[in-house]
């Protein structure tokens, strides 16, 4: 084991939903207006500290989006992009569908964080449609949230229940967005993805080689420097 | 010229077979579901209907699919786990979908309102949904051409209508319904309260009561506490 790659193994096991939850709200800039797309994305709210600050988007149409709603505080005509009755924050604000995704399609959002199907090496995103000829297609906002925020973090499981990598050289699942994703969050790894190609910020449960072995695409530590 | 009337019937009366109908709602905040159920009583057939989904359960949208009503399903997100109309119809041929990026499908709404004859957007480049469509690199990132989308009516529900038409909403219930107030030739909305010319603030206003051709008061339409399906 070389000293680069044991610099870059911050777990000893690989990390479970919630601890990749706890690591991307630790990464959220304090004061980003931040989207949480649908499933495991939703999670991060969990984590994120008051005193971080962060502006919560909903594409239906808010800022300053709460938590999910309960008992009393259930109202239909409060409610999320999952459906999902949630609350308002004092500040929050509404507006309506184009300009919500005017919103996020003018670069006004810092970070956009959403689960996929495959990545590409080159930050190109599948989440959509399996392009199986019976699934009928359907978008919503993903397209839209991919293209839009200044930073796109995917949050998936390195490996499908078959052991095949998610990361790959080339999507072969619909795109979603060409080029759009800058950092992957995955149970073993952390990837920053971009023009240059694929490189690791850390490793949780395995050292880079035994994660060469699992990915398609060539990989390379981050500088220490940049760490 | 703006009329209010009595009944969701009188209101959706004049929806013609073939009309384009945009139907406002985001699951079912917002969904003027009185409306739709007039619709469905109206008897229109061979409906192009806008929506952001493609009808959930058993109500509203789902039953006007169900009952071959809808010829041609304009949305963003038509499968979901309680859409078995549309999923029924649509696997066996008898309904037609144009599917579009959510956020495409907002602008281009709110094109048609805007008297915009297109844009160029990034939203979609380089995805099975740009095929076919214009594309140009535009300060230095691909865009697809999208088009505007009119309608022949707009069945919204927003929160209080004063004498003018004006219109406020409430909460996420807003959604689509601003933008398709201004996209429709006819706009007809149901409101739970109506208050006398003067009565809203002018500065809260967000719809105008010039995109508003038809109120009716549904009790209860918007406003209330209703649990979603």
């Amino acid at each position: 084991m070389s000293i680069q790659t044991a610099s870059i193994q911050t777990s000893e096991t690989p990390l479970g939903r919630d601890d990749l939850a706890r690591l991307v709200a630790k990464d959220i800039k304090p004061g980003s207006f931040v989207n949480l797309g649908i499933g495991q994305p939703t999670l991060v709210s969990n984590y994120l500290e008051p005193e971080q600050d962060i502006t919560l988007h909903t594409e239906n149409g808010m800022l300053g989006m709460g938590p999910e709603a309960t008992g009393d505080q259930i109202d239909g005509d409060l409610i999320n992009a999952g459906k999902i009755p949630v609350t308002e924050l004092p500040g929050a604000s509404y507006f309506h569908h184009a300009d919500s995704f005017a919103i996020m399609r003018g670069g006004h959002l810092d970070i956009c964080v959403l689960g996929a199907f495959q990545v590409s090496a080159t930050g190109d995103l599948a989440n959509w449609h399996t392009g199986a000829p019976d699934a009928i297609p359907a978008v919503g906002g993903a397209m839209d949230l991919a293209t839009g925020a200044k930073d796109v973090f995917v949050m998936m499981t390195l490996l499908t229940r078959d052991g095949v990598s998610k990361l790959v050289q080339a999507c072969t699942y619909p795109l979603t967005g060409v080029g759009c994703v800058t950092r992957v969050y995955t149970d073993k790894a952390v990837f920053l993805t971009g023009p240059d190609g694929v490189q690791v910020r850390e490793t949780f449960g395995c050292t880079l080689e035994e994660l060469q072995a699992l990915v398609p695409v060539p990989l390379t530590a981050v500088p220490a420097v940049e760490r | 010229m703006l009329n209010f009337i009595d009944t969701v019937g009188e209101a959706v009366a004049g929806i013609k077979d073939g009309s384009t109908v945009m139907i406002g709602g985001f699951g079912n905040a917002g969904q003027p579901f009185e409306l739709i159920d007039a619709l469905m009583d109206c008897g229109a057939r061979e409906l192009t209907v806008v929506n952001n989904n493609a009808g959930q359960g058993d109500q509203g949208l789902a039953l006007l699919i169900k009952e071959g009503r809808v010829k041609k399903m304009i949305c963003s997100f038509p499968r979901q786990s309680d859409s078995w109309h549309f999923d029924a119809k649509y696997k066996a041929g008898e309904i037609e979908l144009e599917l579009v990026p959510q956020g495409n499908l907002a602008e281009r709404i709110r094109a048609a309102g805007a008297g915009i004859g297109g844009f160029f957007t990034p939203t979609g480049y380089g995805t099975m949904l740009a095929e076919g469509k214009e594309t140009r690199i535009i300060d230095g990132r691909g865009q697809v051409f999208e088009t505007p989308i009119h309608a022949d009516v707009a069945l919204i529900k927003a929160l209080k209508a004063d004498g003018k038409g004006n219109l406020v909403y409430r909460k996420t219930a807003r959604n689509f319904g601003p933008i398709m107030a201004a996209a429709a030739k006819h706009t007809i909305a149901q409101v739970s309260e109506i208050v006398p010319v003067g009565g809203l603030d002018p500065e809260v206003i967000v719809t105008p009561g010039i995109y508003v051709n038809s109120i009716v008061r549904v009790a209860g339409a918007a406003g209330t506490t209703e649990q979603v399906a």
